[in-house]
């Protein structure tokens, strides 16, 4: 039997377009066509100037740490632990939660650089996550 | 002119089923056995209820309840989001019935199989698209499917920008299973906590470990509002409702208010404070215990400085010094709370603020005039203020 695979995000007209950018390769951020405003998670309207018009651009990646958790119970089929999540600050200045990878749990700390890269799970399903910046990367913002 | 909750209507009566892991009836079945003792503590027939007040998380229907109790004619039924902040939510919606005449005597319950039936725990799942289950999917997709996940994340953030340590949240923890130690109805009568027995736990979200994360019960508990003037001749001493909101904020979610400049505070609590200080009158001062909601440790360190016990970052020390036990400045959640007596979403620490105020609670401190009660912590929730009549 195959490996169990992770919970697949359910879909509606206001997430499943970001998913599909996932799938496409891209981290994209909803941005406001009246105003230009930023915003994640995406919504239909814009908070800031009530516009439903909306695009949205691909992040460069880059981020800073600005919380995290280990989760090491209950453990999901699909996953493994420990399993380190992450709230990152992307140099666009919105805010993701996601996975951090190719980084031991004990080794996360609050402020550190990461990049984002997409994910492929067996499955095929694609997945925005995060792992620490490669040396001489420009994070001097 | 608007009408001021502050002294309209009163707590009148409190009951509780067993606390179990496994009760082995429907949760139908516990609500009644809890509205049914409620009632009789308060002296009311069920043919005297015209308003019933539940979560929507319950599975228990008023008009069931109704039927299976005898209750005659309602004139309002209504049932509260957002787990458990809704606990002060019920109050706030009894007691607008009952200053305006919408309802009489109004209970209000929470009864759940939370143990042997649907785990709060075992996380949310995506069977029905809904704007709710779309904010889920953010969450999901990466694994962090659990409340103790949520609260890990805002906690951390905290305790860093802060230095709060797992000694500080140990403490919480203890103290609150010291009271249970004096109360046979608790989960945790019987079983000391010490600092080894906390450190040595599992841990399950850094930086949660297993003894801060509240019980998972089966149990009912409910609760009956009437107006002050009515609570007067029922058989028990009121605990009068001085102030009661409930409380959102901007850019609000439920449990992942994670895009918010300022991780380290609870906006939505501090709205309450701000609501339920000016309805009542009174100020931090003025609170003499607390039933601060506290499904998971670090959210009672962080309410001390919503509703100004304690200045930012300063909670830690407050902590430290004793001060949520008996001898302390603020006694809190007497009965163990959701960590040590039962977790029935926030309405048995609403029935202990009432206990405290009649002066019967297994951990009475002197001098009880005034309690304060929370509801859920990163959701929306609510504040409530008792007095003595």
């Amino acid at each position: 039997m195959a490996k169990p695979s992770r919970m697949k995000p359910p879909m509606g007209h206001d997430n499943g377009w970001w998913w599909q950018q996932a799938a496409d390769g891209k981290l994209a951020i909803q941005r406001c066509a009246s105003c230009q405003t930023l915003r994640h998670p995406p919504r239909p309207m814009c908070s800031e100037c009530r516009s439903m018009d909306w695009d949205f651009i691909e992040s460069c990646g880059r981020g800073t740490v600005t919380s995290y958790t280990v989760l090491h119970h209950p453990q999901f089929p699909g996953y493994d632990y420990p399993l380190i999540i992450v709230l990152v600050d992307l140099e666009e200045g919105t805010r993701l939660t996601a996975q951090l990878q190719d980084c031991d749990s004990e080794d996360v700390e609050f402020g550190m650089a990461v990049e984002s890269y997409i994910h492929q799970d067996a499955d095929g399903f694609k997945i925005p996550m995060f792992r620490p910046a490669t040396e001489g990367a420009d994070n001097a913002n | 002119m608007p009408i001021s909750l502050k002294n309209e209507a009163a707590i009148a009566g409190i009951g509780s089923t067993e606390f179990s892991k496994n009760s082995g009836v429907s949760e139908l079945s516990l609500a009644c056995q809890a509205i049914n003792h409620c009632l009789n503590d308060a002296g009311l027939a069920p043919s005297e209820v015209d308003g019933l007040v539940t979560y929507t998380l319950d599975s228990t229907d008023e008009i069931e309840v109704a039927r299976a109790m005898g209750m005659g004619d309602l004139t309002l039924f209504a049932k509260i989001n957002y787990g458990g902040g809704a606990a002060v939510g019920l109050i706030q919606q009894a007691a607008m019935a009952v200053a305006t005449g919408a309802a009489k005597n109004v209970v209000v319950w929470r009864a759940m199989n939370g143990r042997s039936g649907k785990r709060m725990g075992q996380g949310v799942s995506g069977d029905i698209l809904s704007s709710d289950i779309i904010h889920w999917s953010w969450y999901m997709a990466y694994g962090m499917l659990t409340p103790v996940s949520w609260v890990a994340m805002i906690a951390n953030a905290y305790m860093h920008k802060y230095g709060v340590t797992v000694e500080h949240l140990a403490e919480v923890a203890m103290a609150q299973r010291d009271f249970a130690l004096n109360n046979p109805a608790a989960a945790g009568y019987g079983k000391p906590l010490t600092l080894d027995g906390y450190m040595n736990a599992r841990m399950v979200c850094e930086p949660l470990r297993l003894y801060d994360c509240c019980q998972e019960t089966d149990g009912g508990c409910a609760l009956l509002i009437t107006s002050t003037e009515r609570a007067r001749d029922l058989k028990q001493k009121p605990a009068v409702i001085r102030g009661v909101t409930q409380a959102s904020s901007r850019g609000q979610e439920q449990m992942t208010s994670f895009y918010r400049d300022d991780l380290q505070s609870l906006p939505e609590m501090e709205l309450a404070a701000r609501r339920v200080y000016k309805m009542s009158g009174l100020g931090p001062q003025d609170i003499d215990a607390t039933c601060l909601y506290d499904a998971f440790t670090p959210e009672v360190i962080m309410q001390l400085e919503s509703f100004s016990f304690c200045g930012r970052g300063e909670a830690k020390d407050f902590v430290a010094d004793g001060n949520l036990r008996r001898d302390g400045q603020l006694p809190n959640n007497t009965h163990g709370g959701l960590l040590s007596e039962a977790y029935i979403h926030g309405v048995n620490n609403i029935a202990e603020g009432a206990r405290l105020i009649r002066g019967s609670s297994c951990n009475q401190p002197e001098g009880v005039e005034h309690v304060l009660i929370s509801s859920g912590v990163g959701v929306p929730t609510g504040a409530l203020i008792l007095g003595r009549d």
